[in-house]
């Protein structure tokens, strides 16, 4: 199967754990206002490369990738689901470790108490018209073959969510249900933009949701930085948060340290509770 | 009986023969514990090292020269002790009589010697330059005495460059290890012997051996005599610790009292020195806190080894190297591994004295070391930036486990291999004279035979590949006789007797050569062959500049098109080079790793067919030009791996730069392990710990 590749990094070392082999795929139905990557919205666009090649490159050099493996990025993966499914069966196949990176939005369920049903968000006509990741069983599948997940929750308030990304969170929480019930472990991500993304008790709070997730393996806090911006320039774009500072990595480590602390309030709580049963 | 000195150690044939490696292997144990046994500086170590400081300030603010001689001759015995606070100084010993004084070393040539002082604003004493002009030759005059018309425009026209010969040429490591285990007296004894063991019809051959071990003798009889002006019997074997890094280091000092090498390792001392220490930690006779401290004071000496330099030398090697290369770790052909608690004593100095370039620790880096030191190398790499990596792996496949890099990557088997060091040849530049029909785009002379030039107006890829094989076989003819010539005066006019003596009496000696301007000829030959290059002359029909008119593959993206093309002209130019007569027997290898001068091959080399315009610099080594391998690094090392390291033994190199945070994040401000900051115990592996990828420079 072939996908639309916007480029391969071979040397990749911060997505996901050892080196790795990053695919960064084409197409993404959010408009993040601090996204660095503004040349992968697009939807068909880049190379058209096969999930054979892909893979043939990176079992040539496989001997860099020991304790790595193939993490496809974007974009938004999952916009082009089958193609990361097909890839990753490859991978799985060939002993090869798998890592998604994602926003987990385009994802049109949500879990009930009677199982999981349709959710009603915008992306889903979008999801349509680009034919796959309609069904859950699709989802299913491609988390049967991938080893970690990386999960980019962008703001834990509904509203905030829609002002930066142009769409509710409501479809990347119901994402990392289906992860938990999957067993699939996943490392959280926040880019903490200052006045956006970095309030304290909102990463409090963020802290004390994923504190119930038993397949949380990591929390990264990644510094808001402006490097991005030029593309912006060569793309005839608005960026819109002109002037907004860069975080120094000290302060993300302070910010990462809130968030842990609201893990740590919830767990404790949990355990509490447990004790008094 | 055996010697007092060897109490406790195995015996073997090391006792009976002048073999370091048979005592290494019978004696070392290696260590595969942490770094939490090593010892922090001395009030002493800290105060030198202020001292130090200060000198280097001072240096520094002279504009980087403290002190020179301008009259006494460099010999291993030419001046009295030296010293920075001889009550504080576990181990001793300057080039002169005092620290941040460059020696006066004429012998490779005079006229390289006078503009090293005058350059640096001192003046050499008017009678050494008559004497080393009209008395006594030099390497550098002898050199000029035999060039030939064609070496000379060849040397002028940079298609040849940085022939060592006007300077010395180093690269040879001395198995100054032998001076601690055998002591001075030993070693003339088995000189002796092999000076009373040729053979006896005079021959040239036979009649330069005898002149040559006798000038052994006399440099080791001198070697005694650097002892006892410090205060030491190094005629007898080294009886602890101290003594064994003192001994060893009189044998170094001396060698770079008499020679000014472009190259002057120190071999592989570490292991060796840790059979010591660990007799002496069992005996009790030093503790951890005083083999660290002699370590450091080692260290300390070797960080200071100083030569004077012309400021066009410090330009095409930026700065002042030494290369005083170190090799650290590895593992043993018994698959036991040579990593002992001195290697991580080397690496510690480090932290002890702060980050240096010199001594240059490179670390024989294999996928089977211990896994405490390979975190260590890691965790002191990332402190210091001042570690290199060499691929033990691949190397221990035709040196054994006893050789050392010298230089930054030339392996040689310690005290039975050395290297005739031998300069570049710039492949780009030879490329334009087959186009040209040997006439040098840039002064228009002709420097190689007047081949039928190209006069098409797109180039044709295999008129090119038939004129550019032919031109790079003349090139090689030209370069490895140039080289001939240099390498017999060395061994005529500035002789490394002290180096030599520390070797066997039959050495194997390696032919270097080198590459400049792979990456250039690669993608230029692709674009001759995938796109089109269209030839642009000037008034006489010179090839001066080129259009490429298409896309075509480029080396360092792992694309075989273009990758074969450069294996090609490694293996082809190599088979060229080898289909010459070598001086001395001489075994031709070559390497492709010029790593600062690539700069000054570009200045000098027009514009090439790959688009690279005239005076563009070329990448480093055998890096991919500068912005075209669009894959990252790992598709980047892919390309250079393709390149056949049988027909490039002595090295090739890909440099690349990495900002910290591209290696990984920072994992206590980013990821790092939840479970263990959460303190929900360190038993749920909650984090996959991802064990570090390593480059190799090999």
């Amino acid at each position: 199967m072939q996908g639309w590749v916007h480029s391969v990094e071979s040397f990749g070392t911060v997505d996901g754990p050892g080196l790795r082999m990053v695919i960064f795929l084409q197409g993404c139905p959010m408009r993040c206002a601090y996204c660095h990557n503004p040349d992968t919205w697009e939807e068909k666009r880049g190379m058209l490369l096969s999930s054979e090649e892909l893979i043939e490159r990176f079992l040539r050099n496989r001997t860099y990738y020991r304790s790595g493996g193939i993490t496809v990025s974007g974009g938004e993966p999952l916009f082009q689901l089958d193609f990361v499914t097909d890839l990753f069966r490859k991978a799985k196949t060939a002993g090869i470790s798998t890592c998604l990176d994602t926003s987990g939005v385009m994802f049109p369920y949500r879990k009930t108490e009677n199982g999981w049903e349709r959710a009603q968000n915008g992306i889903r006509e979008e999801i349509r018209s680009c034919g796959t990741g309609i069904l859950l069983q699709e989802y299913e599948e491609l988390l049967s073959v991938t080893d970690l997940v990386l999960l980019d929750i962008k703001h834990t308030e509904a509203e905030e969510h829609r002002r930066l990304t142009g769409h509710s969170n409501s479809a990347v929480f119901a994402f990392l249900d289906l992860l938990e019930e999957k067993h699939v472990p996943v490392w959280i991500r926040r880019v903490a933009v200052p006045g956006y993304t970095d309030d304290e008790e909102e990463l409090f709070r963020f802290g004390e949701y994923l504190g119930r997730f038993s397949n949380l393996q990591a929390v990264e806090v990644l510094p808001y930085h402006t490097m991005g911006v030029s593309k912006y320039r060569e793309l005839g774009l608005k960026y819109r948060l002109d002037g907004v500072p860069e975080m120094d990595v000290e302060t993300a480590k302070k910010k990462r340290q809130i968030i842990l602390q609201g893990i740590r309030n919830f767990r404790n709580r949990a355990d509490a509770r447990e004790d008094e049963l | 009986m055996m010697r007092e000195e060897w109490r406790g150690f195995q015996p073997g044939v090391w006792e009976r023969e002048i073999n370091t490696r048979d005592f290494i292997q019978k004696n070392y144990f290696s260590y595969e514990g942490d770094e939490s046994f090593l010892a922090g500086p001395t009030e002493a170590t800290k105060a030198l090292w202020e001292q130090v400081m200060d000198l280097s300030k001072k240096e520094l603010e002279a504009g980087g020269v403290l002190d020179m001689d301008t009259s006494v001759i460099s010999t291993i015995t030419s001046h009295g002790p030296g010293y920075l606070d001889k009550e504080k100084e576990k181990i001793v010993g300057f080039q002169t009589d005092k620290p941040f004084k460059r020696s006066l070393q004429p012998y490779g040539g005079i006229r390289m010697a006078a503009k090293a002082c005058s350059d640096n604003g001192y003046e050499i004493d008017p009678q050494v330059e008559e004497f080393f002009t009209i008395h006594r030759k030099t390497h550098n005059a002898g050199v000029f005495d035999a060039y030939t018309p064609e070496m000379r425009a060849c040397r002028s026209s940079h298609i040849i460059t940085g022939l060592p010969d006007a300077y010395g040429r180093g690269r040879i490591i001395g198995d100054y290890r032998r001076v601690a285990l055998y002591g001075v007296d030993r070693l003339i004894e088995d000189k002796e012997d092999q000076k009373n063991s040729t053979r006896t019809i005079m021959y040239s051959d036979v009649i330069r051996d005898r002149e040559e071990l006798s000038e052994q003798i006399r440099a080791l009889k001198d070697l005694k005599k650097l002892g006892e002006i410090y205060g030491f019997d190094i005629g007898r074997p080294a009886g602890n610790v101290q003594e064994a890094i003192q001994w060893l280091y009189f044998g170094y000092l001396a060698a770079v009292k008499e020679q000014n090498g472009a190259a002057m390792s120190l071999g592989r001392t570490s292991t060796f020195l840790d059979i010591y220490a660990q007799r002496d930690l069992a005996e009790g006779r030093f503790t951890e806190e005083e083999i660290q401290e002699f370590v450091d004071h080692f260290i300390m000496k070797l960080r200071l080894v100083k030569f004077a330099r012309t400021p066009e030398y410090n330009a095409l090697f930026s700065g002042d190297p030494t290369w005083v290369t170190e090799s650290i770790g590895g593992i043993g052909i018994d698959g036991r591994p040579l990593v002992t608690k001195m290697s991580f004593r080397y690496l510690h100095t480090l932290k002890n004295l702060g980050p240096a370039p010199e001594p240059n620790m490179t670390v024989l880096w294999s996928t089977r070391l211990p896994q405490a030191f390979k975190r260590y190398c890691a965790a002191v790499s990332i402190e210091s930036s001042s570690v290199q990596y060499e691929n033990d792996d691949l190397m221990r496949v035709t040196h054994g486990d006893d050789y050392a890099i010298a230089c930054c990557v030339s392996s040689m088997r310690i005290g039975k291999e050395m290297q005739f060091f031998g300069a570049r040849a710039n492949l780009a530049k030879c490329l334009l004279y087959a186009i040209n029909g040997g006439v040098d785009e840039i002064t228009k002379k002709q420097v190689a035979p007047e081949f039928r030039p190209i006069t098409s107006e797109y180039l044709d890829y295999d008129e090119v590949m038939h004129k550019y094989n032919e031109m790079m076989k003349w090139l090689a003819r030209v370069y490895v006789n140039t080289l001939n010539i240099i390498h017999y005066m060395h061994d005529k006019y500035c002789y490394e007797k002290l180096q030599m003596a520390l070797h066997d009496k039959k050495v194997t000696r390696w032919f270097a050569t080198g590459i400049a301007g792979l990456s250039v000829v690669a993608d230029s030959l692709s674009a001759i062959k995938y796109a089109k290059v269209k030839v642009i002359r000037d008034a006489d029909g010179i090839a001066v500049d080129y259009e490429v008119e298409g896309d075509f593959p480029k080396y360092g993206n792992d694309d075989d098109r273009v990758d074969e093309i450069a294996r090609d002209v490694v293996h082809t130019f190599m088979q060229y080079v080898k289909g010459n007569h070598t001086y001395r027997g001489g075994i031709p290898t070559t390497s492709i790793l010029t790593i600062t001068s690539n700069v000054v091959y570009g200045k000098n080399t027009g514009s090439t067919p790959d688009g690279r315009k005239a005076g563009q610099p070329f990448a480093p080594g055998a890096n991919p030009m500068h912005g075209r391998d669009k894959h990252g690094a790992v598709a980047s090392l892919a390309s250079v791996s393709k390149l056949p390291f049988r027909d490039a033994q002595d090295g090739i190199s890909n440099t690349f730069t990495v900002i910290p945070g591209a290696l990984g994040k920072e994992s206590v401000v980013l990821s790092g392990d939840l479970a263990l900051e959460l303190g929900e115990g360190c038993c749920s592996p909650a984090t996959q710990n991802a064990e570090p990828e390593y480059g190799t420079a090999e």
